[in-house]
């Protein structure tokens, strides 16, 4: 008799402190408003959208976190952030894609119920990229809608059981 | 007032400068690592206060708040990070920084806990 494998669910406690980082960084920060869309779980492997911050997590929680934006949207949200327009082509423009990342992630760490370290940002620039992640964990994907375009939160993480 | 922003983010430390510029006669340096921070306080002597950011490559925040402390311990250091959970401020604290504000801020909440530094530094010192 074959063991039928349970299908993924999403996990609530994964879903709000996401959205509640997402909304606090950019009214803090970028000063756009946010829409935060229907949460699901992406199918491997999907493309991104054009611009993806990444961040690792170790420790407690381990896994990665990624921000991936529409390209016009990414353009546009850094300039509200950095305040000033820069080229996606920029080292500063990969930098201020990093840092958006870094608080999304480090801002939802807190409350994800355990102590986990954070990677610095790795950005990918480049349409139709794929990221690989953890191949045991499903894939949270968070849709964000703004006035200048959409992107979303992606959240591939688990608890590590600490070894007694 | 000379401020140095230890951030590894270019962007993070623009947002700080463009914030700070609104205390009168400051001058800022800036590094991108600890590394970076101790050699530019060697080359460039005291700062009134040093931001400091957590995550970074080459020596992390907290490891970098425990160099300047063992060979200086009244400068004011705030710790600028995402790092929020309790245990993080606690060690912040141990290591010896004065101040905490964690990212993400508004310029005013920046601002305030700067100035709320620099107060609680000089009444200390007094």
């Amino acid at each position: 008799m074959q063991a039928t494998q349970a299908k993924p669910t999403i996990n609530p406690k994964l879903v709000v402190p996401f959205v509640n980082s997402v909304r606090n960084v950019f009214s803090t920060m970028v000063g756009v408003e946010t829409t935060v869309e229907r949460p699901m779980l992406k199918p491997q492997p999907v493309p991104s959208y054009d611009v993806s911050g990444i961040i690792g997590f170790s420790g407690e929680i381990v896994g990665s976190v990624v921000v991936s934006f529409q390209r016009e949207a990414a353009i546009r949200l850094v300039e509200s952030f950095a305040g000033v327009k820069l080229e996606p082509e920029s080292v500063d423009f990969a930098d201020a894609i990093g840092e958006l990342a870094n608080m999304i992630a480090g801002a939802a760490k807190k409350d994800l119920g355990g102590l986990a370290n954070i990677s610095t940002p790795n950005v990918i620039i480049g349409q139709g990229h794929q990221i690989a992640r953890l191949k045991d964990v499903p894939c949270l994907v968070i849709p964000v809608s703004t006035a200048v375009g959409n992107f979303a939160v992606e959240v591939c993480i688990k608890q590590v059981t600490k070894a007694s | 007032m000379k401020i140095l922003l230890v951030d590894d983010s270019k962007t993070m430390r623009s947002i700080q400068k463009q914030v700070l510029i609104a205390i009168p006669s400051t001058e800022f340096a800036e590094a991108g690592d600890g590394v970076e921070a101790l050699n530019v306080i060697a080359a460039s002597g005291k700062f009134d206060l040093v931001a400091i950011d957590w995550n970074m490559p080459n020596m992390v925040g907290h490891t970098l708040v425990g160099k300047i402390r063992a060979k200086d311990r009244a400068t004011p250091l705030i710790m600028c990070t995402t790092e929020a959970e309790k245990q993080r401020v606690v060690d912040a604290i141990k290591a010896g920084v004065n101040n905490y504000v964690v990212k993400p801020f508004t310029p005013d909440m920046l601002m305030e806990k700067v100035k709320q530094t620099l107060d609680r530094c000089a009444k200390a010192a007094a």
